[in-house]
């Protein structure tokens, strides 16, 4: 991947930073600021219910060194309405990502067989109209990209990709935690800095 | 609180409630908080709070102030001196946006605040009515919390939550936005709670045995161990905890400019100030030490200079009661997470009583030649203009250390919190992190009203003072007793020193002008008297501090004076300069 080549470089790769909040207006803002105010790209934000009602669940990717990501993630989970803050690189997770191709139809249908077309991509068609035609598929940044040069030459009117949405693998879930921070004195269970005992499995605070 | 009571009374009886409006609500909130005194400015949007406010003129001081930035400026000074939350009141539009400048200043020095604004009709929002702003999205990044209310029934819960966030934890400004319909509404009021938990929101993680156990063993082994402490000893009231510290592990321990005063300055384990323009010593042994000891500080560019040669010799032990401060700037080799009044006592119980004469000695060496080199000019010099130093010094003289000591931003605020002699806690009042000209003032109202019963002293240059200096208005007409001293030296001094140094003395834009501040202060009815010979100098600070009531004293000092020692922009803190 070239992932792996750039992280020996700038020490820079991409890291998925998972973040339980409250469901409140201006906790998007409150997130937002504390990237560009260090001139730092959201490259994917994807904002979502949680497993848990009321719990929003923000998913945010950005480019960057685990140094400058742990910095990050302590100040995101400072803000008050922020539970819980986790970061993680793409090994540490499962992701996808979803994308919508429109083509025109005649085309698509003369010139491509489309079964194989859909088969070799893992895609499916949404919608076929007499005008236009509405493929979907979902994976990594790749493999949606690959559809966009396979569908590029038969006219391809509209993309549109996702955000990320991602799950992280060492995880026992946000319920557990949750009961904790609900009880008025903390129990042993919420111990903020037990990053420091799971080193890389779980980056918590 | 007790929970179980507040139960049993919910399952007997149903609340007693009285209808009152969203404006009683919210001032019922304050009394209940213990505030007693608010700093403000009224118009049209918080006007139903004002019209409420008329009937609690009994149990609510309300002081006008001059500009609303000069409020929030205020609102810190009360809150740095008494230790409570400081109350300001301003309204939509432009005066939302003249807080900004003091909640930023607040946010960076962690000082608890609540400012209410007042907000244009909830049906008006975003149709850029009149005085409308967006006041969330302004202060967002300057503030801890921030909240819109649009329903008065929101008040009650809304206000115990901007309190509790404001004082507890790392403290901070928090900004409470009430639209006018809220503000007017009538609804059940069933009586003030205060909040003591937000799921969300952790003030204080938990401490972990392990590191004070690992701090301990660090600190009981070190042979030239050097505590750094900051604002964090008397935002947490730990004092009593820290002096047992230090007095128990015979550390030698220097301050940051905004814990100046934890322990007192007379203290022999006090080896004076950090940073740019702090000790000779202090700033050499951070580069020698064998183990570093940063007890509520953040290692601030200013202390720290050059962050690649800063205390790479040494083992870093950080306590905070804010996580993302540890390892921020300075990588800790032991994170002591916590409120330093818990793990201060828990790490002294751990330490071995010790003395480090030698150590403490080379201390005393640096201050040996600091004083020869730098401070006995500067604070006894026999010919020539007044120095600043002189000043502080007379000052110190008379006040013998107890007075409560504001300052602006600039050269007198580096002399006066290098050479300002302090007994007592909460008695350095200064814009540390965000270096506000124009503090000085406001907040010298506000340290007053926070410690009616100290004497208060605003330091202030001839630059600062010009930014501020409507709230001579707020001291005429609050008839509040606050001593001003005007360090004149017809220059923005600090620029200035900065142009000579590095920018080939090409000074620009620096040279500046002043009214006849004593005139000035007379037009105000404030008493005053101007000083430029050293003779009259002790005789002059004697009658302002004597005088009953407020009194401005303007002493002119030397024209080009550098501050000195000075650790250079781009330098290590070993390479501090004596000239």
């Amino acid at each position: 991947m070239s992932n792996s080549n750039d992280i020996e470089i700038t020490g820079k790769q991409e890291f998925t930073i998972t973040a339980y909040t409250e469901n409140r207006i201006g906790i998007l803002n409150r997130i937002a600021i504390i990237f560009s105010r260090r001139k730092i790209n959201i490259e994917s934000l994807n904002t979502s219910p949680s497993e848990i009602e009321h719990i929003h669940r923000f998913n945010i990717v950005i480019h960057e060194t685990e140094e400058v990501v742990r910095k990050l993630a302590r100040q995101i989970e400072k803000q008050v309405e922020v539970l819980k803050v986790y970061y993680n690189t793409n090994e540490d997770i499962i992701w996808q990502e979803m994308a919508l191709y429109k083509v025109p139809t005649d085309t698509i249908a003369e010139k491509v067989s489309v079964e194989r077309l859909l088969r070799e991509n893992g895609a499916r068609a949404v919608v076929i109209r007499k005008d236009y035609t509405v493929f979907e598929t979902t994976g990594h940044r790749e493999e949606t990209d690959k559809l966009i040069e396979v569908l590029q030459p038969y006219g391809l009117i509209e993309f549109v990709r996702s955000a990320r949405v991602a799950i992280i693998k060492d995880s026992d879930g946000f319920n557990r935690k949750l009961r904790e921070f609900e009880r008025r004195e903390p129990g042993e269970d919420v111990i903020e800095n037990e990053f420091l005992d799971k080193e890389k499995n779980v980056f918590s605070m | 609180m007790d929970t179980a009571h507040e139960e049993a009374t919910t399952l007997t009886e149903p609340k007693k409630t009285t209808t009152v409006s969203g404006s009683v609500a919210l001032l019922e909130g304050l009394i209940a908080e213990g505030t007693d005194t608010i700093f403000g400015y009224p118009g049209g949007a918080i006007m139903p709070i004002y019209d409420a406010l008329y009937d609690y003129k009994e149990k609510l001081q309300h002081i006008l102030v001059r500009h609303e930035q000069g409020g929030t400026h205020a609102g810190q000074g009360y809150a740095r001196t008494s230790g409570k939350v400081g109350v300001v009141f301003a309204t939509s539009g432009p005066g939302a946006t003249n807080l900004v400048t003091g909640l930023a200043d607040a946010q960076i020095d962690s000082t608890p605040m609540v400012c209410i604004t007042g907000q244009v009709f909830a049906h008006l929002l975003g149709t850029d009515a009149f005085q409308e702003t967006d006041v969330i999205n302004i202060t967002t990044p300057v503030t801890k919390w921030n909240y819109q209310v649009t329903d008065a029934n929101e008040i009650p819960s809304v206000l115990a939550k901007a309190f509790y966030i404001a004082r507890s934890g790392r403290p901070g400004p928090v900004l409470i936005d009430i639209t006018k319909n809220a503000q007017l509404q009538m609804f059940e009021y069933e009586g003030y709670t205060p909040c003591e938990h937000i799921r969300s929101y952790r003030p204080k993680p938990l401490i972990r045995k392990e590191y004070i156990e690992q701090a301990a063993a660090l600190i009981n082994s070190a042979k030239k161990p050097f505590i750094l402490f900051g604002q964090g000893v008397l935002l947490g009231n730990a004092e009593q905890e820290f002096k047992a510290f230090v007095e128990k592990t015979g550390i030698p321990a220097a301050w940051t400019i905004l814990g100046a005063g934890a322990i007192p300055t007379d203290h022999p384990l006090n080896v004076g100030m950090l940073g740019m323009h702090g000790n000779y010593g202090p700033n050499v042994q951070t580069n020698s030490c064998d183990v570093l000891i940063a007890i509520g500080m953040r290692f601030d560019d200013r202390v720290t200079g050059r962050l690649d040669k800063y205390a790479k010799q040494a083992k870093v032990i950080h306590l905070d009661i804010d996580p993302a401060e540890i390892d921020k700037n300075v990588k800790a080799d032991v994170p002591v997470w916590g409120d330093c009044k818990e793990t201060l006592p828990l790490l002294t119980a751990l330490a071995e009583q010790k003395e480090h004469t030698e150590w403490v000695e080379e201390f005393r060496a640096y201050d040996k030649t600091e004083q020869e080199t730098v401070i006995q000019k500067e604070l006894n010099p026999e010919t020539g203009e007044l120095t600043m130093g002189e000043v502080i010094n007379k000052l110190n003289e008379l006040t013998k250390g107890d007075a409560v000591i504001v300052t602006d931003v600039g050269q007198h605020q580096m002399v006066a919190c290098r050479y300002a002699k302090f007994n007592k806690t909460r008695s350095n009042i200064t814009s540390g992190g965000l270096g506000t000209m124009g503090f000085g003032l406001p907040a010298a109202i506000g340290a007053k009203f926070g410690a009616p019963d100290r004497t208060v002293v605003a330091i202030i240059g001839d630059g600062g003072f010009q930014m501020t200096c409507q709230e001579l208005g707020t001291i005429m007409q609050s008839g509040i007793d606050v001593k001003i001293m005007i360090l004149n030296n017809r220059f923005l001094g600090m620029v200035r020193q900065w142009q000579q140094l590095f920018h080939e003395k090409r000074y620009s834009f620096v040279d500046i002008t002043s009214p006849d501040f004593v005139k000035l202060a007379d037009s105000y009815y404030i008493a005053g008297k101007k000083v430029s010979e050293r003779e009259d100098l002790g005789a002059a600070i004697d009658e302002m501090l004597n005088h009953k009531g407020s009194y401005l004293l303007e002493v002119m000092v030397a024209k080009e004076h550098n501050v000195f020692p000075m650790v250079p922009q781009g330098s290590s803190v070993s390479e501090i300069r004596l000239k």
